[in-house]
């Protein structure tokens, strides 16, 4: 009885209704979160003693770079459950993942970048958690190339569900050969760009910020997730009643 | 009279070499291509021995891992083409071995002369001769990682047409650990340092590999058989 | 209002990065509604073979 909730998750159409009625649930908090994040980032927060204003990019950076590893992670465990208990749903969970995924490490790279600038002197310094983000951002690259290249929904689910695995299990590795061959060369890292000393007022709106783009993503792989189910579902009668009523 | 996995697994490995070594034409392909990447540097930087000393260790690495990427998009194709890779998966044997076989036999044609010819290309970039076993044991280990990481790619992609670019695409990210440690252990030995450290760190990563990968990429197989 | 905009210096590279940010934010909501609409299209194309009469 207690699993009734686990197996009408696995059922398309009330998955399909479900994730209508909740897209606003958590659009609607992501908006507020992230304008009151905005507000209290760049208004509110003194500037950093050591950077100044130029700080207030971690306000859409480390947003940024926790979106392309919370939705990468997310990504692999819900190939996973695919693989392993053979769920559709699951399987459609992490395709909707990908392209959110990959636009926000994009994301990531940039605005570090532009931090690094002021910082560095130089727009790129092979810093570690850059360097670990493109890599990142290669293996998005990757998954969403081999899913693209096999015609078949069905084998192009399990063929990229097992890459993802694969891929996440290799995420810790290339993380700390990235971080070790960094500090052999003791690469210019004038910044510790993660985590400058916050007091609350600064520390407060990155939270809110975090918050509010966790949310925007959950509403993101909603809308996103109804699309894939349709495509999988194909000719299947509960559709007709789910476009026209 | 039935085999064991180890055996059926040792048939594989002497078949696929058997074969191979009948196209001796292609066996020499990697190595020529690593012979000409490995010129292209001296060509397009300089030809001062103390500069190219200097970034000999990236370009043997650079240049093994591409030459072995290229032979990877083979590694299953005319099995599957002629359907013994179904026999394998049919037969009833672990595919597992089977696959860990033909990786094997992968690595022995490939990776492993690769590793051997490395230090001919290292010393037309100036490197000392004492840093020879400094760049034939990474490179053999990091060669043999690498197959065992692109027959997972490889398994992937089969059947997927001009699936070369996207084999290479899909398994170097994942390699990019293996060319950080063994570049390091390369480098080290150039400068004739100890590069114990790296060298144990890549010898961790194979043996993560030979154990966890084959079960990947047999699994990867079945997939694409069905 | 001025200080605000000039960011301490740092303006060109603190507002381009919000604009960035807000972009890819913009283009998720646009790209997942419009990868919606185009699969309730299929969807919706194919419905009407269903209902042939045979």
């Amino acid at each position: 009885m207690a699993w009734t909730w686990f197996h009408r998750l696995a059922s398309p159409p009330h998955v399909y209704g479900l994730a209508a009625r909740l897209t606003p649930w958590f659009g609607w908090p992501a908006a507020v979160l992230i304008l009151a994040g905005l507000y209290g980032g760049l208004v509110l927060a003194p500037p950093d003693y050591q950077q100044g204003d130029g700080f207030r990019i971690i306000y859409v950076h480390a947003p940024s770079a926790w979106m392309s590893l919370m939705v990468y992670v997310t990504l692999a465990i819900s190939a996973a459950v695919g693989l392993i208990w053979r769920m559709k749903i699951a399987h459609a969970v992490a395709a909707s993942c990908a392209p959110i995924g990959a636009s926000f490490t994009l994301a990531a790279l940039v605005t570090g970048s532009l931090w690094g600038r002021p910082m560095w002197g130089t727009y790129w310094e092979w810093d570690p958690r850059l360097t670990s983000e493109l890599i990142l951002l290669f293996l998005y690259l990757g998954y969403m190339a081999l899913r693209s290249a096999i015609d078949d929904v069905q084998r192009a689910d399990r063929a990229s569900a097992l890459l993802a695995v694969v891929g996440v299990v290799n995420v810790p590795i290339i993380h700390y050969s990235v971080l070790w061959w960094n500090s052999l060369h003791q690469a210019p890292s004038v910044m510790k760009l993660a985590k400058p000393e916050m007091p609350a007022a600064m520390l407060l709106p990155l939270l809110m910020m975090l918050a509010g783009f966790t949310l925007f993503f959950v509403s993101l792989l909603l809308v996103r997730l109804r699309g894939e189910i349709l495509r999988r579902e194909r000719t299947a009668s509960w559709i007709r009643e789910a476009l026209t009523g | 009279m039935s085999t064991s996995a180890l055996q059926a697994a040792r048939l594989v490995l002497a078949r696929d070499l058997r074969l191979a070594l009948r196209k001796r034409g292609q066996l020499v392909q990697p190595l020529a291509f690593f012979a000409i990447v490995t010129t292209l540097f001296p060509l397009s930087i300089s030809p001062e021995l103390a500069r190219l000393r200097e970034i000999a260790s990236g370009v043997l690495w650079v240049g093994a891992l591409l030459a072995s990427l290229l032979a990877l998009e083979f590694l299953f194709r005319d099995d599957a083409h002629d359907g013994t890779l179904e026999q394998y998966a049919l037969s009833g044997q672990s595919l597992t071995w089977l696959v860990f076989a033909k990786t094997t036999a992968h690595w022995l044609l490939t990776g492993l002369p690769l590793a051997l010819m490395a230090p001919l290309a290292g010393v037309s970039l100036g490197v000392p001769y004492a840093a020879v076993p400094g760049i034939i044991a990474p490179i053999a280990l990091g060669t043999l990682v690498l197959s065992l990481i692109g027959a997972i790619g490889a398994a992937l992609t089969l059947g997927v047409r001009r699936s070369g670019v996207l084999l290479t695409l899909l398994t170097l990210p994942l390699a990019m650990p293996v060319l950080i440690f063994g570049a390091q252990a390369t480098d080290l030995a150039i400068r004739g340092a100890n590069y114990a450290a790296p060298l144990y760190l890549l010898s961790a990563m194979a043996v993560l590999s030979v154990t966890l990968a084959p079960l990947a990429a047999s699994a990867a197989v079945r997939m694409s058989l069905e | 209002m001025n200080d605000f905009f000039h960011m301490g210096g740092y303006a060109r590279f603190v507002w381009p990065s919000y604009a960035l940010t807000l972009a890819i934010v913009v283009l998720n909501i646009v790209w997942a509604r419009r990868s919606l609409a185009r699969a309730s299209e299929e969807a919706r194309r194919r419905m009407p073979i269903q209902s042939a009469p045979p």
